[in-house]
């Protein structure tokens, strides 16, 4: 069933960026492309439960801080070692300049 | 002794479970804290700085085998194969790490295919030391977890000595091609490949051995060592800076630590050792943030550098300190190098009283 929450201002990422968002005792990773779409996958990276917040974006991949394993974003699909399970996307809107993401779909 | 040493740095051994069960698998590491904005400048890929250096890199190789060929069956064409050499067994070492974590270039396919030709020359199966060098970076100098701790305690000094001219590593490394080709892993392998990544690596040693047997036909043929001076050979007769780098990363330094801090050398180089080294010597500063590209550790080295006990200040001034206490070491396995942090550094990240950097004999290990 669908949850939209309110997870950040859409100006407090960066285009090609991404940030930490915490709800219900969760992680979530919240993105801004370069062309200004947004996206939210799991907080933590498949492998070894790094945050993703604090990797690198470049274009729809996001690189894990920790051994430099890769995802799409948009998809949430790994990439390759030494990630080998896909990241959990949600759904997200922007509204009013505020972004929603459905924790309860994903 | 020796037994009970490689028992105690096995990843298939008893020190495996002791290190989880002490919470240092996996465990939660000191990183200095850079802001977001600074770490994203740093952290930016760019395809010139090693594409340049890559072509830098080839171009002198081939330059020096060129000339060694010219030259070949006169003493003239040593000193070329001598540089052709070091730069193919050693320097392909940093080309390895630094394309390992695919940080080298922004484009990834050009990233790719430098770690499979730099993981041929150092004779790596890329798959498995991916992962290995994966473990090495969450568990890095941890007992029992770690499969790339060089330097032991005590050392295996006819080992470490031997192999600075491959004379451990080459042999061992065609042994695990030919396990390999067969379709089998090393137990210690067995830890870390996950399964379905496997197949890489018995696929990679058939072709590398296929390669190798060629170029001995190729010798045989020619009646003429050349084609293994050009291919594989250089692994031996240019292993020399592979080591002499690579010791001064964490020789002596803590074990079972969650600092990098007291595990970890950053030394400085002259700009050769550096293009050499690819900044692998600003070591401290990789491992906690494996995502800066070579090309940028310098920077980055200013960024932390408060956060860190003074770099060493030569090769020199760090084997000055390596080669005293891994002789110490011979002895005193409780021993180690600690170093004093600057004023105003955060304190040593130590969360466990059992994390203090001193190898712990294993029946206590076992025991607890």
């Amino acid at each position: 069933m669908a949850q939209w929450i309110a997870a950040c201002q859409a100006g407090d990422i960066d285009p090609e960026d991404v940030i930490p968002f915490a709800h219900d005792g969760r992680d979530y990773a919240i993105y801004r492309s370069p062309d200004d779409a947004y996206f939210a996958t799991d907080g933590h990276c498949t492998h070894e439960k790094t945050l993703l917040c604090d990797g690198l974006v470049m274009g729809s991949v996001i690189e894990c801080p920790k051994h430099n394993g890769r995802f799409d974003y948009i998809s949430g699909k790994a990439l390759g070692a030494p990630v080998l399970e896909d990241v959990r996307t949600y759904p997200v809107k922007v509204l009013g300049g505020t972004v929603f993401i459905d924790v309860g779909t994903g | 002794m020796n037994r009970e040493r490689l028992e105690r740095y096995s990843l298939a051994g008893p020190e495996n479970q002791a290190a989880v069960a002490a919470g240092l698998a996996g465990g939660d590491w000191f990183r200095s804290a850079v802001p977001r904005k600074r770490m994203k400048e740093l952290m930016r890929r760019s395809d010139y700085p090693a594409i340049r250096d890559t072509v830098i890199w080839l171009g002198l190789m081939g330059l020096f085998a060129g000339l060694g060929v010219a030259f070949w069956g006169s003493w003239r064409a040593v000193p070329f194969f001598l540089a052709y050499g070091l730069l193919y067994g050693s320097t392909s070492d940093s080309r390895w790490h630094e394309s390992g974590h695919g940080t080298a270039f922004r484009t990834r396919w050009i990233d790719q295919a430098l770690y499979q030709l730099a993981s041929f020359m150092i004779m790596r199966d890329p798959t498995t030391w991916r992962w290995s060098h994966t473990r090495h970076h969450t568990d890095t100098l941890i007992v029992g977890r770690d499969p790339e701790i060089a330097v032991m305690r005590p050392a295996r000094l006819a080992r470490l000595l031997a192999n600075l001219v491959g004379l451990v590593d080459v042999p061992l490394a065609f042994g695990l091609m030919f396990r390999h080709a067969s379709g089998r892993l090393t137990a210690e392998e067995a830890d870390f490949v996950p399964a379905t990544e496997r197949h890489k690596v018995y696929r990679t040693a058939r072709i590398d051995l296929a390669i190798y047997a060629a170029t001995i036909a190729l010798a045989i043929g020619l009646r003429s060592w050349l084609p293994v001076v050009l291919i594989g050979g250089p692994r031996l007769y240019g292993a020399f800076l592979l080591y002499f780098y690579g010791f001064t990363q964490h020789a002596g330094l803590g074990e079972n630590v969650l600092d990098y801090r007291l595990n970890t050398r950053t030394v400085k180089m002259c700009r050769l050792n550096r293009f050499l080294y690819w900044n692998m010597n600003y070591h401290v500063e990789h491992h906690m943030f494996p995502m800066v590209p070579y090309y940028r550790l310098p920077e980055l080295h200013e960024e932390v550098n408060g956060d860190l006990a003074p770099a060493y200040p030569s090769i020199w001034a760090a084997y000055r300190e390596i080669i005293p206490a891994v002789r110490r070491q011979l002895r005193d396995q409780e021993y180690y190098v600690r170093r004093e942090l600057p004023p105003g550094a955060p304190p040593y990240h130590q969360p466990a009283p059992i994390n203090d950097g001193r190898a712990r004999p294993l029946a206590v290990v076992t025991a607890a």
